[in-house]
């Protein structure tokens, strides 16, 4: 049977590490191609690279850094932050990552998601969703509201119909970030995952609020989660990759033990 | 030198990148006379059968293709590669090269895993496969060895002597197979970590021909 996919996300600003990753003797690592190639040997399943450089010169040094990585590590890896484009995608895709993540742009310009599908596979389409928990009113019946520009701004737009709408658009993928449970590391919003994860038939990356391992065990059991996506819990140190597939195979999780 | 077909299905940059990793000289190429003097082919390729076979055809390459699988050069396909190599796909209802029996199939909308849920498509992720008998490209394997999958179609043999590789997502299908000098995947081998590259390296020593 397919493993569940444990996947470290990545944020780069200006071809950097926007936190300082500590690895090996408390060394700083601030190199996004050092840090993957890090979490490959660990044994992750896939990396997201999120760009939040702001100045749009600065583009072509993530696709450098998007280059390096497709020439260090074997494994799928997406980027996310600042596409606006088929072109945008397409000079990604051409660096050498798999997939491409849209967020923000996708809910401004829904037909973006169609584009991106039809220029290069479903597969490398994966709809990142920012998700705060809201009233229920008629037009957020399922409680979650869809926010962008990092939950600075509530679009109106109910969370399930969206993720619904981005299937149906031709989306691969969903990356389903909580913005309540972002940065706690207290656990993932595992009601939203389950409503999301039980209605959509793409697979689901549940994002935000993973600081120990029973986190990813709950996402992946009670969530339905596909993948679980990790920062701060790696980051930091306080596991490994390693350590939480460990974990979770021994409670009855299936997820890739070698490689 | 390794021809790696270009007949711009997806990027196939992918594949060139693992080979030079492995330190194996390789070429992505649409030109039928380069590739008439390598000595392996690599079919890759990500995208939908229907626009790949036209892409095919009006660069003259299906004949090719057909002429270099059956003179015997060593031929890995990979992913869409591997399906177009059947002789139809359900995806557009692509009539497809024909190289081996069988068709490429849609996983079922109503495939549930052992609790009764409803199965994603694309059969994305990581997957094991088990091989039911020896074959020099797929050796040195790891035994609990996955591999990464991204499909929502599977090729579907007409005989089953040709499947070297089954995987099971709601239902078991060929993930590999094997006939004389031809091996065709349907994981990625370039994106399976190390042992996909040890599929691509044993690709590279084969000299073909053994396959039982």
């Amino acid at each position: 049977m397919l493993s569940k996919r444990i996947i470290p996300c990545l944020d780069v600003r200006d071809g950097k590490l926007t936190k300082g990753i500590k690895f090996k003797g408390n060394i700083d690592i601030g190199d996004p191609v050092e840090a993957a190639r890090e979490y490959y040997e660990q044994g992750a399943d896939e990396i997201v690279f999120y760009d939040i450089t702001a100045s749009s010169d600065a583009r072509n040094i993530m696709l450098d850094v998007v280059r390096r990585v497709a020439e260090t590590i074997f494994i799928p890896f997406s980027v996310g932050g600042g596409i606006r484009s088929v072109e945008d995608m397409r000079a990604v895709i051409l660096a050498g990552a798999e997939k491409i993540s849209i967020n923000s742009e996708a809910v401004k310009n829904p037909v973006l998601i169609d584009e991106g599908a039809k220029a290069f596979g479903n597969q490398c389409v994966v709809l990142g969703m920012d998700v705060k928990k809201v009233a229920i009113r008629p037009e957020i019946p399922s409680g979650y509201e869809i926010v962008i520009h990092g939950g600075r701004i509530y679009t109106g737009r109910d969370a399930l119909q969206w993720a619904k709408e981005g299937e149906s658009r031709g989306a691969g993928e969903i990356c389903l970030n909580s913005i309540d449970a972002d940065g706690t590391q207290e656990g993932y919003e595992i009601e939203l995952t389950r409503l999301v994860s039980s209605q959509v038939r793409i697979p689901v990356i549940a994002s935000g609020g993973a600081g120990k391992a029973e986190h990813l065990l709950d996402v992946l059991n009670d969530g339905q989660a596909d993948a679980a996506l990790i920062a701060s819990i790696v980051h930091y140190r306080t596991h490994t990759i390693q350590d939480l597939k460990t974990y979770l195979n021994g409670h009855g999780v299936k997820v890739r033990m070698q490689w | 030198m390794i021809g790696i077909i270009d007949y711009k299905a997806g990027n196939l940059t992918s594949v060139a990148r693992a080979l030079h990793y492995l330190g194996e000289p390789c070429e992505v190429t649409d030109d039928p006379g380069i590739l008439d003097s390598c000595d392996r082919i690599i079919f890759p390729g990500v995208g939908a059968a229907g626009e790949a076979m036209v892409n095919l055809r009006s660069q003259g390459l299906d004949l090719r293709l057909r002429e270099w699988v059956a003179s015997g050069k060593p031929t890995l396909g990979i992913c869409l590669g591997t399906q177009v190599i059947f002789e139809r796909s359900e995806e557009n209802d692509a009539v497809c090269l024909g190289i081996v029996p069988g068709s490429v199939q849609r996983f079922p909308g109503d495939l549930k895993d052992r609790e009764g849920r409803f199965l994603k498509i694309p059969h994305i992720g990581w997957n094991h496969v088990e091989f039911p008998r020896s074959h020099p490209v797929f050796k040195d394997l790891p035994a609990a060895a996955e591999f990464y999958f991204v499909h929502s179609y599977y090729p579907a043999p007409a005989d089953d002597r040709w499947v070297i590789g089954w995987t099971d997502y709601g239902l078991r299908f060929c993930a590999a197979i094997a006939h004389e000098n031809l091996v065709a995947v349907q994981f990625h081998p370039e994106k399976s970590g190390a042992p996909g590259l040890q599929i691509l390296a044993n690709f590279c020593r084969w000299e073909g021909n053994d396959a039982q």
